[in-house]
């Protein structure tokens, strides 16, 4: 557990008039998770692609597993797996006959290949559909072969990008165990997600990345605690002026004036006895009517609104399936 | 294993995938077997009778043509592929491998190969059962096998770089039927050149599927061959050189970008 695994410094990368890659630096130790964390189009597939050897940077050097992915592309490969947003497998192929594919293109030879699969195939709990053709298998199935598909060469680093979007919940958990048995066995992951919750739960360590440079980086706790502790939220009413609620809140706020995002209100907070009494109050006296009101935890969202000013999942749900657009 | 070796298994294994999937498909299946034999039959039965071919029964000048057409086409899995593994990221996959990566353009134009003698098989044995016969030596009938496959193999290079190129699978598929369809039939394939108007004859004899369909007359009908073999041994290996380059270049290009 010593060793740095992945060391990226001052990437840079521009397609057209679009800066992906501002200046990026990440570190990752040796079995352990980076999350980088980010809204569609921070640059974070660019990262990952650059890392993983699809594409060279235009400036600035990186190292995974000792190895310049510039210089050394083709003995770094040895030593990567990837598994990307979409599942990249043939679906024209059993799910048995990929993971062998992947491993004869790893030169493992014929028969550790069709070993590895069967091995890879229980493991991920696809033997009831290892002879199966994948255009039958549903979305979390695929994820999951994806997944084996990048872990067939037992590779030292894992890059994951956004591997749980678009999963149910039931199979995020799955991923999310399957991740973190990886992370026991000495796997060092690169994890690229827009989920806050997936960064706290899997990552020792998050860069918050924005428009292709990290702005923040530290483990969960450290970018908790930056946002200052605890935070108000108001759920306000449909048909009141959000303005008036934030002028009448502002005298109260911890720090940076109150923020509103589709009607929820949110500011920091120092906790007090009768604050949520007195919050109510001035909005009452401004004449903003609220639906709900309470004192929370800082989690990442926070984290990410506090050092971005604009929530984190901000157009996820409408371009969900979109994020190859920053490399295209 | 020498990286030439490596090359040569990378190159086999992903052969090996492009053809797992053509029983599995039965839509391809049958543009490997039936499409061929429909277009024998629709020729020899329908148009035949309304074609003069002087010094020749009808069948016997069509198959070398009608072939020749097949085997331009076989190599539309190829543009298809392609298209399909880049839009769904699986080139991506392949790039993060310590593989050779041309592989991935080589083995599916290999592919194409074994697809190109399927077509070629049945297109014979329909074409001998409606009458067409060899009229050279088994030596001259196996060259112009061997010619055909060559030159399906270009033309797989030529899809390769087609399916790179084009925005969707779809429209790598329709590109063949817009260019290639109208030049084949724009040559000595199907009816003899100087029964067409002067302009179009003049076009017809540059047009380098005459140039192939004469050669395989010559291979298989015993017609005064000229130049026309080694022209098309070049033409072949021509298309094979511009277009492995430039399908390579190409797909450094659209993986880096």
């Amino acid at each position: 557990m010593s060793g740095t695994a992945i060391l990226a410094e001052d990437l840079h990368k521009r397609f057209g008039e679009t800066k992906a890659l501002d200046g990026l630096d990440l570190k990752a130790e040796e079995g352990t998770v980076l999350g980088v964390l980010g809204p569609n189009g921070a640059g974070k597939t660019t990262a990952v692609r650059i890392l993983a050897t699809l594409m060279e940077p235009d400036q600035g050097r990186a190292t995974v597993a000792g190895f310049d992915v510039a210089k050394d592309a083709q003995a770094l490969r040895a030593q990567i797996g990837l598994a990307g947003q979409y599942a990249a497998v043939d679906e024209n192929l059993t799910g048995k006959e990929n993971l062998e594919m992947v491993g004869r293109l790893y030169h493992m030879g014929k028969a550790p290949s069709r070993e590895r699969a069967d091995q890879l195939i229980e493991y991920f709990e696809l033997g009831f559909a290892a002879d199966r053709m994948v255009k039958t298998y549903s979305g979390g199935m695929r994820r999951r072969l994806d997944l084996a598909a990048a872990m067939v060469a037992r590779p030292a680093v894992l890059f994951l990008d956004e591997p749980t979007t678009g999963l149910d919940p039931r199979s995020r958990n799955q991923m999310w165990e399957t991740i973190e048995a990886r992370v026991a066995a000495g796997t060092t992951v690169l994890l690229t997600t827009q989920y806050l919750d997936e960064a706290d739960r899997l990552a020792d360590r998050i860069a918050v990345v924005d428009h292709g440079k990290v702005i923040a980086e530290g483990t969960p706790a450290d970018l908790k605690a930056r946002v200052g502790g605890e935070r108000l939220e108001v759920t306000l009413a449909d048909d009141c002026d959000p303005e008036a609620a934030v002028s009448a809140l502002a005298p109260m706020s911890d720090g940076e004036r109150p923020a509103v995002s589709e009607r929820i209100l949110s500011m920091p907070l120092q906790r007090r006895k009768g604050e949520i009494a007195e919050a109510v109050r001035r909005l009452d006296e401004a004449g903003v009517g609220i639906e709900d009101i309470g004192v929370h935890e800082p989690t990442l969202d926070d984290a990410f609104f506090s050092l971005t000013g604009r929530p984190a999942e901000e157009k996820a749900d409408e371009e969900g399936e979109s994020g190859e657009e920053e490399a295209a | 294993m020498s990286s030439f070796s490596y090359a040569l298994s990378d190159t086999m294994v992903l052969a090996r995938r492009s053809l797992l999937r053509i029983p599995r498909a039965p839509d391809l299946l049958l543009a490997f077997t039936v499409q061929p034999i429909m277009f024998v039959l629709l020729f020899v039965y329908v148009f035949g009778g309304a074609i003069q071919t002087p010094g020749f029964d009808y069948v016997d000048f069509l198959m070398p043509g009608i072939i020749v057409q097949t085997m331009s086409f076989g190599g539309f899995v190829t543009a298809l592929g392609l298209a399909e593994d880049l839009k769904k990221g699986l080139i991506d996959r392949f790039r993060s491998l310590p593989m050779w990566h041309s592989a991935v353009l080589a083995g599916r134009t290999v592919a194409d190969v074994a697809t190109n003698m399927l077509s070629l098989v049945v297109m014979i044995v329909v074409g001998m059962l409606v009458g067409f016969s060899f009229a050279t030596p088994w030596y001259e009938v196996l060259a112009g096998v061997g010619l055909m496959l060559l030159f399906g193999y270009a033309f797989s290079w030529v899809f390769a770089y087609v399916g790179l190129s084009s925005s969707s699978p779809e429209a790598s598929q329709s590109f063949g039927f817009i260019t290639i369809f109208p030049l084949t039939f724009a040559s000595s394939a199907f009816v003899p050149v100087d029964s067409m108007p002067s302009w179009l004859q003049t076009f017809a004899e540059i047009n380098p599927f005459t140039t192939v369909v004469d050669a395989m007359r010559a291979l298989w009908l015993d017609t005064p061959a000229g130049n026309d073999v080694w022209a098309a041994l070049a033409w072949s290996v021509g298309l094979i050189v511009v277009f492995s380059w430039l399908s390579v270049r190409r797909f450094r290009r659209a993986v880096s970008a």
